[in-house]
């Protein structure tokens, strides 16, 4: 179950911690990986340690042509493309009062905006060969909230509403897109929080702590795989419960 | 470029888009009530003809492409 054997995926935001194990997630499977992202070093040292099937493709995805531009090397490396990640994204927290508009355009435009243009040009070949996987990676607090995130709140709420949209538009197609919304995991994000922040976190965890990055990876999977073919438009909420929606 | 060329290559797009047999596709034969296509395949066609034409359809002309013939005939006069 769940084989990825002669699968092309494209993953952003492969160069940090999640998007790093939803690449070695889907590339153990069997797929052929295009690894995404701005850190050409760990990019390459991702690719290394994978091997065989892995291509990198680095770029920053607020520079809106470099995102258009995406998908299309991605098929030309692979010669294809069955399944996308949105999964790249950035914080630049503060309270909404204090929020500037810059941290508030790059947030959309990175987290959001960047996976609808890639979701668009990703579309085009997958209704053609009748078969796709969109998966984006929210977050819990898309749907929860959180003071000092307005703005990362809206792009991961955002994605949820457009994946549900676009998954209606394309089910004929056999084209899924879904959500896996991750609670607190262990990354350099969760890294920057401070101790006192984090056992606050922690309280409200019912399995009482962090998640993994593999975690995410195995949601990721099993929405790629064949098996999920009739999951379309769904989030998967993977957060040791402390969200239960 | 001529009527015939852009008519033998707008239905050569219809066959391999909605898999339908070459006889069928007729200048009258109108994409959704003729040929089975629903709106997902309409769109993916303009998109085949902008793709093939090297022209851009606006959403208010491709509103009113619904047969063979007005693909036939909108392509004729924007590539003219």
């Amino acid at each position: 179950m769940f084989s990825l054997q002669n699968r092309r995926a494209l993953v952003t935001g492969a160069s940090g911690g999640i998007g790093s194990a939803i690449a070695q997630g889907l590339h153990a499977q069997g797929a052929t990986v295009a690894l995404s992202g701005t850190r050409q070093e760990a990019l390459a040292a991702l690719a290394e340690k994978l091997g065989e099937r892995t291509h990198i493709l680095a770029a920053d995805l607020a520079d809106a042509e470099a995102v258009d531009a995406l998908v299309g090397r991605a098929e030309e490396a692979m010669g294809g493309l069955d399944i996308l990640v949105n999964n790249a994204g950035l914080t630049r927290d503060g309270l909404s009062m204090r929020m500037s508009d810059a941290d508030w355009e790059i947030v959309i435009k990175v987290n959001l905006e960047a996976a609808f243009r890639l979701s668009r040009a990703a579309l085009r070949s997958m209704m053609r060969q009748r078969f796709g996987r969109i998966i984006g990676i929210t977050s819990v607090v898309g749907v929860t909230g959180n003071p000092g995130q307005a703005n990362y709140a809206a792009s991961k709420a955002g994605m949820i509403g457009m994946s549900k949209a676009l998954a209606q538009e394309v089910a004929t197609r056999s084209v899924t897109v879904n959500c896996v919304a991750p609670g607190f995991i262990e990354s350099a994000m969760t890294d920057a929080i401070n101790d006192k922040l984090r056992e606050s976190i922690l309280a409200k965890i019912p399995a009482a702590r962090l998640g993994r990055g593999e975690e995410i990876a195995a949601a990721v999977v099993y929405l790629a795989s064949d098996e999920a073919a009739y999951v379309t438009g769904q989030t998967l909420h993977v957060n040791g419960g402390m969200a239960m929606i | 470029m001529s009527d015939s060329n852009i008519e033998e290559r707008v239905k050569k797009i219809v066959v391999e888009h909605l898999g339908v047999e070459e006889e069928k596709v007729a200048n009258d034969a109108s994409f959704i009530d003729d040929l089975g296509a629903d709106s997902l395949d309409t769109v993916e066609l303009v998109m085949a003809f902008e793709e093939e034409f090297g022209v851009e359809i606006p959403d208010d002309a491709a509103e009113t492409i619904l047969t063979v013939g007005d693909a036939v005939r909108f392509l004729g006069k924007s590539t003219a």
